[in-house]
């Protein structure tokens, strides 16, 4: 993202938009600057911020007059006043910051908006986890740190070394250029994004593990992490399994999303199937 | 959904909070599936949310391209229904808002009545979820549990940004303006209302709850974390 300095007023309103903190007022040219290292081309500036389309030059000299007052116009927060925003063309690798922080820009590889994985949120039509089994979504740099592809990659080899399923179709999984090592692509590895995810597959006895090597391997990645644990419930549609095992590790379960399994195939896209996929007998 | 599926709050404080939301499965439920989405979401006019979101164009409140200034004193933070059903035009997710648990049990059972063969979910307390789906007479089919975050956590801000912050899941509320608008509201120069009508135009998928933004801010108008 780029801030046109002829354009910038200073007011300062985008400063505080930036969920990386990476856009500030440079004392030098008094116009705000994003600081392109940490920016992870989310365009929450761009797309967040309303528009004006005021004079940059009156602006500056109303703000002038009042500053001499010592009187402060108390504006919208949300505005840039001079519509000074300008998306830079991103090459590769660094468009990969905006594929993986922008939530409008479908994955490529997945074609899915957002962090660009199903998850168990179409459970009902992908059987995509099945019963006795569990889908892990480990989610790094949410909210509001940002990680670095290098610091994933410590979390997906060990995962890798511990034999677990990386799903295909997730975004992160795509950009390794060895999944049975849990290697990421070399020239990613040096770029920021706001958040991603890493998605495996594993049986329900492997949930205490899993757990455990995700908790000991935070202890060496620069962010948070975030853990989701996906599960398929019986025909009563209730988890008897994975929820105590959840509750004796010591966790607290506050929310879920719950797929509510009104999902079913159109008979004219693929098959004929009308039954939920995975559905319970 | 890990968009909804991480806001901080423990399982009492999503009394107000329900996001239920239709999402098409690539290349099994995604043809065909605009004017079914757009159906989700009419219905859900009959259930009074606080929001409408539609993952590709935004929810009910979104930022303006052409600001005039005298916007400054009258802006309008009424939230637009209407330009979210109309504006899906393609297979996306699409979510309504609750912050009543009744509303959101009769809107469950209104779209399972309506037999739109979309994968729907229901993201808010484990139990509340579960009401739902037994209003709705609906066993759950699968369960996503969020274990809160871990690692770094000294990086997070206090409870209350963290509050208001989380509650757009892709990250477009940023913590310094979460903590912005609580101080405003704590010196008096915005009501909550004014403040929640801001952080709801950042959230880019329209699952930010305003109502339950502004009793965040009301409560952190009087107290200290």
């Amino acid at each position: 993202m780029y801030i046109n300095p002829s354009k910038c007023v200073a007011c300062g309103n985008c400063t505080y938009v930036c969920p990386m903190g990476a856009i500030y007022i440079d004392p030098q040219i008094k116009r705000a600057t994003v600081d392109r290292r940490e920016c992870v081309e989310c365009y929450a500036c761009f797309n967040g911020l309303s528009q004006e389309h005021l004079n940059p030059t009156l602006v500056r000299t109303i703000r002038r007059a009042f500053q001499a007052m010592r009187l402060r116009f108390d504006p919208e927060p949300d505005v840039c006043p001079t519509a000074a925003f300008e998306p830079d063309k991103l090459e590769w690798p660094r468009v990969v910051r905006r594929a993986f922080s922008d939530p409008r820009v479908p994955h490529e590889s997945t074609g899915v908006t957002g962090r660009g994985t199903e998850e168990v949120k179409t459970n009902d039509v992908s059987g995509r986890v099945k019963e006795g089994e569990v889908g892990f979504t480990i989610e790094f740099g949410r909210p509001g740190v940002g990680v670095w592809f290098h610091e994933v990659q410590k979390m997906t080899q060990a995962l890798a070394r511990a034999n677990v399923h990386f799903e295909k179709k997730n975004p992160v999984t795509s950009l390794m250029s060895d999944v049975a090592s849990g290697t990421l692509r070399e020239d990613i590895l040096d770029e920021k994004v706001l958040s991603c995810i890493v998605e495996i597959k594993t049986t329900v006895d492997r949930v205490e593990e899993i757990i455990g090597l995700v908790k000991e391997v935070e202890k060496h990645v620069d962010t948070v992490v975030s853990l989701g644990v996906g599960v398929r419930c019986d025909a009563g549609g209730e988890d008897r399994v994975v929820a105590p095992i959840l509750e004796r590790l010591g966790y607290t379960l506050h929310r879920a999303k719950t797929n509510v399994g009104l999902g079913r195939v159109a008979p004219a896209q693929g098959s004929a199937q009308q039954e939920p996929a995975g559905a319970a007998r | 959904m890990t968009n909804t599926l991480h806001r901080f709050g423990d399982a009492a404080s999503f009394y107000d909070d329900y996001v239920i939301f239709a999402i098409p499965s690539q290349g099994k439920t995604d043809k065909g599936s605009v004017p079914k989405l757009k159906r989700f979401l009419e219905i859900a006019l009959q259930f009074q949310p606080v929001n409408l979101g539609d993952a590709r164009n935004g929810g009910a409140l979104r930022p303006s391209r052409s600001m005039q200034p005298t916007s400054h004193w009258n802006r309008d933070h009424t939230p637009d229904f209407r330009a979210v059903i109309d504006g899906v035009d393609a297979p996306t997710t699409v979510a309504a808002v609750f912050d009543d648990r009744v509303n959101a049990e009769n809107f469950l059972k209104a779209v399972k009545e309506a037999d739109l063969g979309m994968c729907v979910n229901v993201s808010t307390s484990v139990d509340g979820a579960e009401q739902c789906c037994h209003f709705a007479g609906q066993p759950r089919h699968s369960v996503g549990y969020s274990l809160g975050f871990e690692g770094k956590t000294e990086k997070l801000p206090n409870t209350q940004v963290l509050t208001l912050a989380t509650m757009c899941g892709h990250g477009m509320i940023s913590a310094s303006l979460a903590k912005k608008m609580i101080d405003w509201v704590k010196e008096g120069r915005r009501t909550p209302e004014q403040a929640a009508a801001y952080l709801t135009r950042f959230c880019s998928c329209g699952v930010f709850n305003p109502s339950r933004a502004c009793r965040v801010l009301e409560d952190a108008r009087r107290r200290m974390v």
